[in-house]
């Protein structure tokens, strides 16, 4: 969930009214927000680098508040403080509009076809005549970062550039070349370098290097110049300096390169639908023009109004509530959302403006009829679903299910390649490598880690392993097992033993050769040969036992597991010094 | 520390304490005795454990000692002495003096106390000479006193001279006082510990004595297993579930393909969970290979285009990012394989519930693990409203304990609406985030080919938060996972979430 950090005091200055925090608290929650922290920068600075660095910083307080993440309307101050106050009925939703230049042709941007290898995609639009001032200016920068941050993807799918449109002339060529072929003076630097330089001196920049990825491999790069040659970005990394915004700029040119059109298409109307506020008219967005390399124009932004009906009924009936047409019409107006009765029934014509792209079907407008009404003022009921209740015979445990391959096969004195074990591709820690194939591991460890507690400690686990099988979709199946541990000064086989013989006195199934349960001596020497058994035997082989003292659980005449003293090996490479016995079967068939 | 008395020392002691009126010293009876003090405590502690037949007072009383270098000069006399006896008649060079162990401090004292002089001018280097016939070695005198225990005879002041020159040592010695007790005898009988079969049989007990119990000490474990305590709390909810007459849902596959994960929730392919940061992938079985196709069509049209009154996400929808085995980042995607199975019959209402393991590729720290349980309800019927899965969350955390919720507009991409359940912490004083709950989006429930006007509702939480609340755990690692504190797992209580 992206978090919006505003000023507190420029906030309820534009919402035209004070809040206490619990009141603010409250109105966020019902509007689901949350106002996550009540901070200031100096708080911040001393918090993260000390007292010292914080001196002189501002203690102008600020709010910290948790957007949801596809409310991309809502992540800056100018879209919180007029989406709170449609809510709170203070302002009708402004209509946002796209206007053609008052005077000449549209801002016209190219797209040649080089681009398709690497980033296809572009749309653009003007501000006309805005005016900046530092709180504007920041928070435009700030919008820019939260929406490459979320719906961006990192910039991965959308890259948004912004320029002083006084300082570049048009028509822009949005192309793609080889990186050494590609030479600016990018933002903040003072002077020329090729893209293939850029590339390595970013490599060090703490926020620039995590999108250096996007292009990195490609032959050619994406760039956009204007009519005389001039860069005016390097997407998704960098922008040119030339062209840079200052608190000066009048005229804003707007180009957002992407892989996902109908994303830059949301991210353009976002950055317009916000902005244009602040234009001599406000709410009016200068169109532009954009030329793909098969001739096709396309005018953007979008801007684009679309509208749905749907019955009053069907809100009530999917909220449990009952209000009327007019009603209903009133609170999904409150959510930016403007509706009619039609007349035709309880028919609600209802428009979905611009900056709602997360409205996609009439349960969203459901939703923001549920929250304009208030979540918590609707009737709880109780559902007349009759059923009749049944359990699957399960048991979870406490131990990890990943862990690493060492854990399953080294330590156990087995290969991994003998194991069936699960592979996990991006672990984070060696401790993620695979699924367990075996419970033993996690219970030896579990003693490693209570050397402390008296003897004899006796574990158990009953819980799921995870085993390659090629007759599942997925290619792996769930197999449950059953594992325990008798560990003490003396091996205690006969304990181990005793617990099958109750284990199965419990399960009903009687000690006797054929229909029942015994065990025997496990052999070696077939082991080795690796035929041994119907069961595929993927946890604790011979090879974990001490020689001559594992046997072999059959019940029914098949094999489900083994028993006996584990070999002084294993036991010395799960840092344990004392002798000790173990048992794990597998009891798929007895669920 | 001390050994056991040995039965002569024990009868020696009795007689001796027979014999006096008051008492005894311990430590004088062990000087008396020529034993180690220690085996007089032994034989005072045994009788002790037999009950009143002495009374022993413990006393600490402060003495002097000789330290060993008082002890040196109480056997040899003092340096000063010693440098005076070692000079001939004619005369000793100083040089050779000095090379004496006693030499350089007894030559000062022995100068200061006018025994001896100087001849610096003798030819051959200086030379020391006796001024007196004899001496009074009254260091060692002193000194003997002390250890003969005569002390009394000594002034403080003289005692603490001879501190200071580190030859005697104030020390603290413990001892004992001794003397008859209530049911005193110098014969003993020894005490019983236990009634006896033979003793029961025969009817000896009735001439033994039985040592007392200790009823301060605890008492031995049981012998018995114990659950984990995230077990406990675990049966706690599939009760409650069993009691609103929800059905167990199978969750024995931690593997699942992205599409059942992901795709089937109308999660977008781009969603940041399916990010490598987020989810753990598999390498080794990398892909799922089967599924419904006709459903998967289905499912890639309504992410792609849109359909089933949605405008979609509009974007180009991949096979390849479907097929990527993970390990299963919530038990939802069980949810949406019964759903599927539920849609492909005719419908009838259910109530699903799980409680089982899912992975994500966190940054571990002391509340966030890689594993963890999610608890999940889910139900499904004809017209199913927002206000009865408020009321259906009402009834179920009122089965824990928890009566005050209020519900958060939030964001889900496979539920419309979301509502973050929170509850009110009576300790706390505040409202905390409990669970999460919603209703599942047409775009997910009609691809699987459930009728229009059934709605599902449905909500999770994490096992492990509430059980680490119950029983207070602050950090994860000790609940979950091979450093789990065994301690911690014998003596936690039986699970009442209520309470």
């Amino acid at each position: 969930m992206p978090t919006v950090g505003v000023k507190r005091d420029l906030l309820f200055k534009a919402l035209g009214r004070t809040y206490t925090d619990e009141e603010f608290d409250e109105l966020c929650f019902e509007f689901g927000l949350e106002l996550d922290e009540i901070t200031s920068e100096k708080e911040i600075i001393s918090r993260e680098q000390g007292d010292s660095k914080a001196s002189g910083a501002s203690d102008t307080i600020l709010y910290k508040i948790d957007v949801p993440a596809n409310r991309y309307d809502l992540l800056c101050l100018e879209g919180l403080v007029r989406g709170l106050q449609v809510f709170k009925n203070t302002l009708e939703a402004p209509r946002y509009r796209r206007v053609s230049p008052s005077s000449g042709e549209p801002q016209k941007l190219v797209i040649t076809k080089e681009t398709a290898a690497v980033r296809p995609h572009a749309v653009a639009a003007v501000l006309r005549n805005i005016t900046f001032t530092q709180e504007r200016y920041d928070s435009f920068i700030e919008l820019q970062e939260k929406l490459h941050q979320n719906i961006c993807r990192k910039r991965s799918l959308v890259a948004i550039g912004t320029h002083d449109l006084d300082t570049i002339s048009g028509p822009f060529t949005y192309t793609a070349k080889p990186p050494g072929d590609i030479s600016f003076k990018p933002l903040n630097q003072t002077k020329e370098y090729t893209a293939t330089q850029l590339m390595s001196l970013y490599k060090t920049d703490s926020h620039l290097r995590h999108y250096l990825h996007i292009i990195e491999d490609k032959p050619v790069y994406p760039v956009i110049y204007d009519s005389n040659g001039i860069v005016l970005s390097m997407p998704p990394i960098i922008n040119g300096d030339h062209s840079k915004i200052t608190l000066k700029t009048k005229n804003v040119f707007i180009e957002c390169t992407a892989t996902d059109v109908t994303k830059a298409k949301i991210v353009l109307d976002m950055m317009v639908t916000m902005f244009s506020e602040y234009c001599s008219q406000p709410f009016t967005v200068e169109e532009a023009e954009v030329v793909y390399p098969d001739g096709k124009t396309y005018k953007y932004p979008e801007l684009a109004y679309r509208k749905e009906k749907l019955s009053s009924e069907f809100i009530n009936r999917k909220v449990g509530i009952n209000e009327s047409t007019e009603k209903i019409a009133q609170l999904l107006t409150r959510m930016c959302l403007l509706s009619q009765a039609t007349g035709v029934g309880d028919e609600i014509e209802v428009e979905i403006p611009p900056t709602r792209s997360d409205i996609i079907h009439a349960c969203d407008i459901m939703e923001d009829a549920a929250m304009a009404y208030g979540f918590n003022n609707i009737p709880r009921t109780t559902p007349r679903t009759y059923t009749v209740a049944n359990q699957v015979p399960g048991f979870s445990s406490a131990c990890l299910m990943c862990c690493s391959q060492e854990d399953i096969a080294e330590k156990l004195a087995k290969k991994i390649s003998e194991t069936k074990a699960v592979h996990i591709s991006n672990p984070k820690t060696a401790e993620f490598q695979v699924a367990r194939t075996t419970l033993l591991p996690g219970l030896l460890k579990t003693i490693a880690a209570n050397r402390k507690m008296p003897l004899p400690l006796k574990l158990f686990e009953i819980s799921d392993v995870v085993l390659k099988d090629e007759t599942k979709d997925v290619g792996a199946r769930n197999s449950r097992r059953f594992c325990a541990v008798y560990y003490n000064k003396s091996p205690g086989f006969e304990v181990i033993h005793g617990l099958l013989d109750r284990t199965m006195q419990l399960l009903e199934v009687k000690s006797v050769r054929g229909d029942g349960y015994h065990i025997q001596a496990a052999d070696g020497k077939k082991a080795l040969r690796g035929n041994t058994l119907s069961f595929i035997w993927s946890c604790v082989s011979y090879s974990t036992f001490f020689p001559g003292r594992c046997a072999e659980i059959f019940v029914r005449g098949k094999s489900v597991g083994r028993l006996g003293v584990l070999h002084p090996d294993v036991i010395n490479r799960f840092e344990l010094t004392m002798p000790c016995s173990a048992l794990e079967m597998d009891i798929e068939p007895f669920l | 520390n001390w050994v056991m008395a040995d039965t002569g020392v024990v009868e020696t002691l009795l007689r001796l304490i027979e014999k006096v009126d008051d008492g005894v010293d311990s430590l004088e009876v062990a000087a008396s005795l020529g034993v180690d003090h220690q085996v007089i405590v032994g034989a005072v502690k045994s009788l002790q454990a037999l009950g009143d037949i002495i009374s022993a007072e413990l006393r600490s009383s402060k003495h002097w000692e000789l330290t060993e270098e008082g002890t040196e000069i109480a056997e040899q006399g003092s340096h000063e002495a010693r440098v005076f006896s070692s000079i001939p008649l004619e005369g000793l060079a100083q040089s050779e003096l000095m090379k004496l162990s006693f030499g350089k401090i007894g030559f000062s004292k022995a100068m200061s106390n006018k025994w001896i002089r100087v001849d610096k001018s003798h030819e051959g280097g200086p030379r020391i000479f006796k001024t007196v016939e004899s001496i009074d070695d009254q260091v060692r005198e002193k000194l003997l006193l002390v250890k003969k225990a005569n002390t009394a005879q000594l002034e403080e002041k003289e005692k603490n001279e001879l501190k200071k020159r580190k030859l005697l040592s104030e020390v603290t010695v413990k001892s004992y006082w001794i003397s008859k007790g209530i049911s005193f005898s110098t014969t003993i009988t020894k005490q019983e510990t236990e009634l006896t079969p033979e003793m029961v049989a025969n009817g000896s007990w009735k001439e033994k004595k039985f040592k007392p119990y200790n009823f301060e000490a605890m008492g031995v474990a049981p012998d018995c297993g114990h659950l984990h305590p995230l077990m406990k709390v675990r049966t706690q909810f599939r009760q409650i579930f069993l009691e609103m007459g929800f059905t167990e849902m199978p969750t024995n596959n931690f593997i699942e393909s992205s599409f059942w994960n992901f795709d089937s929730l109308f999660q977008p392919q781009q969603h940041p969970a399916r990010d490598q940061h987020d989810t753990f992938f598999l390498s080794d079985p990398a892909l799922a290979h089967e599924f419904p196709q006709d459903y998967l069509e289905r499912v890639k049209k309504v992410h792609s285009e849109g359909g089933f009154g949605s405008q979609g996400y509009k974007y180009d929808w991949k096979i390849e990012e479907a097929q990527k085995n993970i390990l299963r980042t919530h038990t939802t995607a069980v949810s949406a394989r019964m759903l599927y199975k539920l849609a492909q019959q005719k419908f009838t209402p259910v109530k699903y519930f799980s409680i089982d393991r899912v992975f994500r590729n966190e940054t571990l720290d002391a509340t966030h693990l890689a594993e963890f349980h999610q608890i999940e309800g889910v139900v499904a019927d004809y017209g199913l409203t927002l206000g009865d899965l408020m009321g259906i969350l009402h009834q179920f955390f009122t089965k824990l304990g928890i009566t005050k919720l209020r519900f958060k507009p939030a964001y889900n991409p496979y539920t419309e609406p979301s509502m973050e359940v929170f509850s009110y912490h009576e300790g706390l004083k505040k409202w905390v985030e409990v669970g999460n709950s919603g209703v599942f989006r047409p775009e997910m429930l009609l691809p699987m080919g459930l009728p229009e006007d059934v709605s599902v509702i449905a909500w999770g939480l994490s096992l492990e938060r509430p059980t680490m609340i119950k029983y207070g755990i602050n950090n994860i690692r000790e609940l979950v996972g091979h450093k789990v504190n065994l301690q911690m797992v014998y003596d936690s209580p039986i699970c009442r979430l209520e309470s």
